[in-house]
């Protein structure tokens, strides 16, 4: 009987032409002459589900690229065939989760193991790392000035930026591809035996030359991936040794600018901190400056977002109540993020950031040492076109396309739906009044009426809530996850040229037909930087997969339950004014 | 004092049997009588000006109730109405009973429509509910103690043919009070009843109060109905996107389906309502009728009081040609004044036709002075019987407008929580 038109367009309404059902008698007998207007008509269906849900293409996991033998420093292997055994163990433990790298690693380690000496690629341990290894050439902080940081436990005396570190220097982070930088920081690099491991990996063969997880120069190596797989176990198992939270928010007020800082607080038992607790506040510039670092020294793993840095100033106040909140969630997602990441949450910046008294200094610093950098610190090398990117990556580009196409669609209608609440609140709240203007007039049923009255009252105060919360939880970890593939499609695209850059190089070699004995060495740099890149992406892909299903599972069941509890609260109201309805009047 | 029937019309009830409504239901002709308006059709016919026109004819249909508790199925005996006859039966109701609340007759046109399409006459949704509006007067006029014994209104069931010109026959046009005389006398009567006076400022204080509820109403109709359909748009995103998914899709999908449900489940829910804001509706309408009876009543106080100040003139009149006194100015005076006087004989005849007159005047008076008193006593009797099922009715109607969101708010929660259901599955 109703014609209903889908939206072929996401926002107009359609009218439905009502020929209502009738609720009386059927028609005794049929209608003499005449068109019958009592005929009910049949509902037409909606278009059909034009999207049938075409089993995907499961997420490809291809062995892991098997790099041409290169050989490996000599005393690296031992420490890689440990590693390797532990992960062959694991993965006949049967993790799903991380079978699969599992066993790529476990084929990697082995496929590395095979290599004869000579060829020392950059993944290479930091600890034996050959001078004349390149380093990847990735826009590295990673670079990052080796005399204050790196020399600080080698040099007493070298000038520390963070003088509140404690007494004890802060243990080299490398940037897993700086190799070249290794040199510097060997001294301090070698194993230390006071560096305590995670705990609860002990039962884990985990002795790896300084112990972290991030220990190798290079995060394709196959200890640096197993030791990512330890971590993953490690969450797990709920042996983290790392937590951090965003919150206290506080407005300061200063001559040239107000803002908001938030009080964000670590509590660890890794070795890489000095204390085991930290509570320091920082302001969005001071998130804004750590993710930036974080691109440029893990340019191939994938940043988690930020909120919105920019707010239009006269629609959104940027001090209310609600918008602090919601960034502050947004913030502290961000930071558990990086927490909870086996790669980034190593990194030095956000050590420095969870733990650094004045971040300002540091950042001054570090600023002025990147741009002594100068040529090679940009990692993406440009004007390299990639003929054609791998399956499986061009199955991730595919992905993430249709993700936040997805995505956006959704947040338009979730805005669209609060939108029109809102209009449907405006005029409740006209009409519940009126019930109460009526029940002035009447006198048997000015009770009734004011009960209705109050009732549509309380609706409109559960309408205003269910609202606030879609505003405020719901659409802001949407549009974060839109900028989350925004960034992640920026990675693929400069993984691809890291390729387009190897493979150029290769080609050039090959034309120059020169028999030589072993490949030159900046084409090796670039081979290592490919797989390096392949690695951490896939890696991080399958996590970020992960991650996003448990998002969206606990989004999606919170829009859910907030719509749940509105009707509950208006089911309530009108419940309870039933009896007050029925309620027989004494008689006169 | 016994009501005085005048011509034309019924005896009140006496008061007593009015106190328990279901007392006189026995009596009435809907506890003998089946009566419904079964169908509608579309038909097309010349008018009086021989011009084609289209209308709609609504079947009503009759049935003897006796005969059913025999276990017997009595005959249906039906005929085809159009709603200018319901009309014109109305307007004899009306015009006939003055001290009674006649029931209203569904809207004529679509009014407080919460979406456009549904203001045309022809339209079937309409044209549904006026069918049902028709219905409910018929049982109303049926179920009143008073109207139901009317016998144009037992042939306006019964009788096809002819019906019309009976109705006219009666001559109940001519007995129609003025709309101009009406409104004259609401502006100048002095001493109405307290209570009708009251009664008018209810009446219209109730129609703008239901007047602008059904607009408000309609209103929010369109919004809900907004809200609701946009989230029909999740379940079509959501099925795409599960088709990009692997663990998550089947929840995505599933969860979209419910979606869809959701969107779908406003028309149900709304159309319901319309039975609600029909049922307000009715009592709008009868807020004028209400305003009939106390019009009536200000005419009839209003010719009773001019009645009185020409008898109280003539008397005076009277009495200053017999003393020869003029108390008040008065044009004849004048004019004898200076033109000379009437002689005895003159004076003598006018003297007599005046004493005429105001013994006239004064069984007049007598007989409009029982007349108002009774209407005032019919009048509110009646008046008494509308408020109790004015409040019975309405009280009805909230009651299931509150179980109209009762349910809304069930199906509401059920949905969300499959959708939720399957978002946990993902």
């Amino acid at each position: 009987m109703y014609f209903l038109i889908f939206f072929s367009m996401p926002f107009p309404i359609f009218f439905s032409l009502l020929a209502a059902p009738r609720p009386h008698n059927p028609p005794a007998h049929p209608p003499q002459r005449g068109t019958p207007l009592g005929a009910r008509r049949k509902r037409a269906p909606g278009p059909p589900r034009g999207h049938t849900r075409v089993p995907s293409p499961p997420f490809p996991s291809l062995p892991f690229p098997s790099p041409p033998e290169p050989s490996r420093a000599e005393p690296c292997r031992g420490q890689v065939a440990r590693a390797a055994a532990a992960a062959r163990g694991r993965a006949a433990q049967g993790r799903s989760r991380s079978a699969s790298s599992a066993a790529a690693s476990a084929s990697s380690a082995a496929a590395w193991q095979r290599g004869g000496g000579g060829q020392a690629p950059a993944v290479a341990t930091q600890s034996r790392a050959e001078p004349s290894r390149a380093e990847p050439g990735r826009a590295s902080s990673g670079r990052r000035p080796p005399a204050p940081v790196a020399m600080s436990g080698a040099a007493p005396g070298a000038p520390k930026p963070l003088p509140s570190s404690g007494p004890k220097s802060l243990r080299e982070m490398p940037h897993p591809l700086a190799t070249s930088s290794s040199e510097e920081m060997g001294p301090a690099l070698s194993p230390s035996p006071d560096l305590l491991l995670p705990r609860g990996i002990a039962d884990k063969d985990l002795s790896l030359p300084n112990g972290t997880p991030v220990d190798t120069s290079s995060p394709a190596s196959s200890s640096s991936l197993l030791n990512r797989l330890q971590l993953d176990d490690d969450l797990d198992g709920e042996t983290r040794d790392l937590f951090v939270t965003v919150d206290d928010p506080k407005k300061h007020v200063c001559t040239m600018e107000t803002y908001i800082t938030y009080r964000v607080t670590t509590k660890t038992t890794r070795a890489e901190f000095d204390l085991p607790e930290y509570s320091v506040r920082r302001r969005y510039q001071d998130f804004d400056w750590l993710r930036n670092k974080l691109e440029e020294s893990q340019p191939t793993h994938l940043i988690p977002p930020l909120p919105e840095k920019f707010v239009v100033k006269g629609v959104v106040d940027r001090f209310s109540e609600e918008f602090v909140e919601t960034r502050r969630k947004a913030l502290d997602k961000f930071l558990k993020r990086i927490t909870d990441h086996p790669v980034l949450s190593f990194n030095e910046h956000f050590n420095v950031f969870l733990t650094a008294k004045d971040l300002n200094a540091y950042k001054k610093q570090g600023m002025a040492l990147l741009s002594k950098m100068g040529e090679s610190v940009k990692y993406v090398t440009g004007g390299y076109k990639l003929r054609s990117r791998p399956l499986e990556f061009a199955a991730i580009g595919e992905y993430l396309d249709t993700f936040s196409l997805k995505l956006g669609t959704i947040d338009r209608i979730a805005q669209r739906i609060i939108k029109e609440q809102l209009e449907y609140l405006v005029e409740l709240r006209e009409y519940g009044p009126v019930y109460s203007t009526w029940g002035g007039l009447e006198v048997e049923l000015s009770e009734p009426l004011e009960g209705v009255s109050a009732c549509i009252g309380n609706c409109c105060t559960a309408l205003e809530e269910l609202s606030e919360d879609m505003t405020e939880d719901f659409l802001p970890v949407l549009r974060e996850y839109i900028l989350y593939s925004e960034s992640m499609k920026n990675v693929l695209k400069r993984r691809d040229q890291v390729q387009a850059e190897y493979e150029a190089k290769l080609e050039a070699v090959a034309l120059k037909k020169e028999d030589r004995p072993k490949v030159p060495t900046d084409v090796e740099k670039c081979q290592d930087r490919v797989e390096c890149f392949n690695a951490d992406l896939k890696a991080d892909m399958e996590r970020w997969q992960n991650n996003k299903r448990q998002d969206f599972r606990q989004l999606l069941m919170g829009m859910a339950d907030k719509n749940i509890q509105y009707y509950e609260k208006c089911l309530t109201a009108w419940e309870s004014i039933i009896p007050l309805l029925q309620d027989k009047p004494e008689t006169k | 004092d016994e009501p005085v029937p005048a011509e034309g019309r019924h005896t009140a009830v006496p008061g007593r049997a009015l106190h328990e409504g279901t007392q006189q239901m026995e009596d009435c002709l809907a506890k003998k009588m089946e009566i419904t308006v079964s169908e509608a059709e579309k038909r097309t016919g010349r008018n009086a000006m021989n011009m084609q026109e289209t209308y709609t004819a609504y079947l009503i249909e009759t049935r003897a109730v006796e005969s059913q508790n025999e276990g017997q199925c009595s005959p249906v005996d039906s005929l085809w109405r159009r709603y200018s006859e319901f009309e014109l039966l109305r307007n004899y109701l009306l015009v006939t009973y003055p001290h009674i609340v006649v029931p209203p007759l569904p809207e004529k046109r679509a009014d407080f429509v919460w979406h456009k399409l549904s203001a045309d006459n022809m339209d079937p949704d309409f044209v549904e509910r006026r069918r049902i509006g028709l219905e409910n007067f018929l049982l109303r006029v049926a179920s009143h103690p008073v109207l139901c014994q009317d016998k144009i209104f037992y042939s306006f069931l019964t009788q096809e043919g002819g019906w019309k010109e009976m109705v006219n026959e009666t001559g109940f046009q001519l007995k129609a009070d003025s709309r101009l005389k009406a409104l004259n006398a609401t502006f100048r009567v002095k001493n109405p009843d307290k209570r009708f006076t009251e009664l008018k400022h209810y009446s219209d204080e109730l129609q703008s109060v239901i007047s602008h509820l059904l607009r408000v109403r309609a209103r929010v109709a369109d919004r809900l109905y907004g809200v609701y359909k946009v989230h029909g748009n999740y379940g079509r995103v959501f099925s795409e996107w599960s088709a990009i998914e692997k663990e998550m899709g089947d929840g995505l999908q599933s969860a979209g389906h419910h979606m869809d449900v959701y969107a779908a489940s406003i028309d149900d829910i709304l159309e319901e309502e319309e039975h609600y804001a029909d049922q307000l509706k009715e009592y709008l309408f009868y807020a004028e009728a209400l305003r009939a009876v106390c019009r009536k009543h200000e005419l009839m106080q209003y010719d009773l009081e001019m009645a009185a100040q020409d008898l109280t003139s003539k008397k005076q009149q009277c009495e200053e040609l017999a003393t020869g006194t003029m108390r008040t100015f008065s044009l004849k005076g004048m004019t004898s004044k200076l033109f000379g006087q009437e002689t005895p004989e003159q004076r003598e005849a006018k003297i007599k036709i005046l004493e005429e007159q105001i013994q006239e005047g004064e069984e007049q008076l007598k007989s409009k002075n029982l007349e108002g008193r009774d209407f005032v006593k019919s009048a509110w009797a009646d008046i008494e019987r509308f408020k109790e099922q004015k409040n019975r009715d309405l009280k009805e109607a909230l009651i299931s407008y509150a179980v109209m969101q009762i349910s809304m708010c069930k199906k509401g929660i059920q949905v969300w929580t499959n959708a939720k259901e399957c978002f946990s599955k993902m």
